[in-house]
């Protein structure tokens, strides 16, 4: 696969001021306003926020998958909003997605040496025995014994097992960056620990760069060595994991930390202050979107869009009054 | 116990013929419930954590096979005719489901489904009615339930539709409260409100409540005892401190440690348990848990361990290698 020559010192990753909106009747579904983010060579940017907050659409948007409305997203130096056509797709080779639901994701009627071989039929490998070779050492290399699976059809594997096809088919491809959309979400709690231990596997032997998003936030925390919280289209704020969690700026991120419930008897939960639900993002608040939520709003939230600003280092929130 | 259990689950066994076989979903469970506590029973999906309601509120699949007894309130609810059950269910034992939008009649107001209710189970007229239901939405945390009650389930939110089945769920002040994953379709700040929201309500109706869940956060702060169950049965039940701190069952152990937790570094592997639960159409002969157990050893792949009690006759657990209750700790 030929690659042009990029600056390696670089983000891998860099997305710039970015819009997404969808058309729904006469009225704007305002999905992504104005993100901007970067992710290095080898990192994991986990991405959390509440169901409609946009994260799945930013998730999309990167990949063009949904086209933005404005904005740039830079793939390791090129802008991938401005390729079309068959530029585009081979950039795609590089970049691929995993998705919630392992069982919807894989087509139910082809069996899965099939499934896991696409991508390498799209990207023009010609040699049978080649693709052959590679589709059963991606299927070793998730858990999956080749010779057992190939033959068979998506039904007769598990949830679990599924989603590891599913990681098959993205990594066959040997890509540098997964956009990893709500991957563990629909399994149970003792698979959830063998699908996030098998993604960490597979960051270091592919040498990935991870967008990992998701709704929960241990989850997140486990694989992320930043974390970025959306709310409303909006980030909120963005810091290195460990402290994003011991020291939240923003008061969004602080409310989704309390409201985890904590497996710990001794902790018993705070009763949460009544903070109401998310508005609708046709008709997002003036200002920080986050004001009709937050206990610490005045007029100047509802006034002034907040932007992202340094609060410590490494770490960016955008609020008109911090936590710290 | 000095008074009987107001709920009292005996011996019960739910059967269900399938294509591919008998599918035994609860096995030989046992478990009671007093006046105003709240029980959690915690599983991963196909445990038969969700059969084990429906056995309790006797709506399981016409085609399943139910033996044992549920004793609720003085009734073996097994006995009783499907009138004077229905009279049963929605008056004193109420439940609320995971999915609200399919719980409510998406074609009939909010209004018509609590005013209802209030009408079959408490004999109230239109106006009387209709003022209880108000106050019933204020209670739950419905902002302008006037206006709401004209409304249909499609136009609220999630968090709003699941308030509403709270709100008819404890309309006619239900002895006990069957509540099956209440928040798993929420998010997490809303999950927290309406766990809120059923602790503040069931304290004050002195109601007692199952609290059915996949996640062990949940029960943890929330519940006075614990039902793990696994494949079909009950592994182990204890007061719900006694649980998380002094866990014999293997399984309960690997099941938290599973969890990925919010006060670990980033990147720290997670101890997962191998393998998957068994196929419930083909039983094994053992211990269920015994293929993915790291204790599993001779007879465990024989033999099916009993529930045996653990340092308190509250604390039972069903495993022949118990994890030993750690030094210092236990008396």
């Amino acid at each position: 696969m030929m690659q042009q020559p990029s600056p390696a010192n670089g983000p891998l990753l860099d997305v710039n001021d970015l819009v997404v909106e969808y058309p729904v009747g006469n009225k704007i579904v305002h999905a992504v306003s104005s993100v901007s983010l970067q992710i290095a060579r080898g990192e994991t940017l986990g991405l959390v926020g509440e169901s409609g907050c946009g994260k799945s659409t930013l998730g999309r948007a990167v990949l063009q998958l949904r086209r933005p409305v404005s904005g740039r997203v830079l793939f390791d130096g090129q802008d991938l909003t401005a390729m079309q056509g068959d530029a585009l797709r081979r950039m795609r080779q590089r970049v691929q997605l995993i998705f919630q639901d392992p069982i919807a994701s894989l087509n139910p009627r082809r069996r899965i040496g099939d499934i896991v071989a696409e991508p390498l039929i799209i990207a023009g490998v010609k040699d049978p025995a080649k693709r052959k070779q590679l589709v059963d050492d991606v299927l070793s290399a998730v858990g999956l014994d080749p010779a057992l699976v190939v033959g068979r059809l998506p039904h007769e594997f598990s949830g679990g097992q599924c989603q590891r096809i599913c990681i098959a088919r993205a990594l066959v491809l040997n890509p540098e960056f997964i956009v990893c959309d709500e991957p563990v979400s629909a399994l149970d709690v003792s698979i959830r620990a063998q699908i996030l231990n098998l993604l960490e596997e597979m960051k270091a032997r592919y040498g990935l760069t991870l967008l990992f998003i998701a709704h929960d936030l241990a989850v997140v925390k486990s694989v992320s060595d930043r974390v970025a919280v959306m709310y409303l289209g909006r980030l909120c704020e963005v810091g290195p994991s460990e402290q994003l969690f011991a020291r939240p700026a923003h008061p969004y991120t602080a409310l989704l930390i309390q409201a985890i419930p904590m497996p710990d008897p001794d902790v018993r939960p705070a009763e949460t202050v009544p903070v109401g639900e998310p508005p609708s993002p046709i008709s997002p608040p003036s200002g920080c979107r986050f004001r009709t939520r937050c206990p610490r709003a005045d007029q100047q939230c509802s006034d002034e869009v907040p932007e992202l600003r340094t609060v410590a280092p490494g770490q960016f929130v955008a609020c008109h009054h911090p936590l710290i | 116990m000095t008074e009987a259990p107001l709920l009292s689950v005996e011996d019960v066994t739910v059967n269900l013929p399938t294509p591919r076989g008998n599918l035994r979903a609860v096995d030989h469970v046992d478990l009671t419930v007093g006046a105003g506590r709240t029980l959690g029973v915690v599983g991963e999906s196909g445990c038969g954590k969700t059969m084990l309601s429906r056995a309790i509120l006797q709506l399981l699949p016409k085609k399943a096979k139910l033996s044992g007894r549920v004793m609720f309130d003085g009734q073996d609810l097994l006995q009783l005719s499907p009138e004077k059950l229905r009279k049963l269910r929605g008056r004193s034992l109420a439940v609320v489901f995971q999915d609200p939008m399919t719980s409510l009649n998406p074609v009939l107001t909010i209004g018509t489904q609590l005013i209802e209710t209030l009408q079959e189970h408490l004999e109230l007229d239109m106006a009387a009615a209709t003022r209880r239901s108000v106050e019933l939405l204020a209670a739950v945390g419905i902002p302008a339930p006037e206006q709401r009650l004209m409304q249909y389930p499609h136009q609220l939110s999630g968090g709003m539709r699941q308030r509403v089945a709270i709100a008819i769920a404890l309309s006619c002040e239900p002895k006990l409260l069957i509540a099956d994953e209440p928040t798993t379709a929420l998010d997490v700040t809303i999950q927290a409100q309406i766990l809120d929201l059923l602790a503040r309500e069931q304290r004050r109706r002195h109601m007692a409540m199952v609290l059915i869940t996949h996640d062990l956060g949940v029960v943890a702060g929330r519940t006075d005892e614990v039902a793990v169950m696994y494949a079909g049965r009950v592994v182990e039940r204890a007061p719900t401190p006694a649980l998380f701190k002094k866990m014999r069952m293997p399984y309960t152990e690997a099941l938290l440690a599973a969890l990925p937790k919010i006060d670990a570094a980033p990147h720290t592997p997670l101890p997962a348990i191998s393998g998957r639960p068994p196929d419930p159409t083909r039983p094994l002969k053992g211990c269920s848990f015994s293929p993915r157990c790291r204790y599993a050893a001779g007879q465990c792949h024989t033999e099916k361990p009993g529930l045996a009690e653990a340092e308190s006759p509250a604390h039972l657990y069903a495993c022949f290698h118990p994890i030993e209750a750690g030094a210092g700790i236990s008396a």
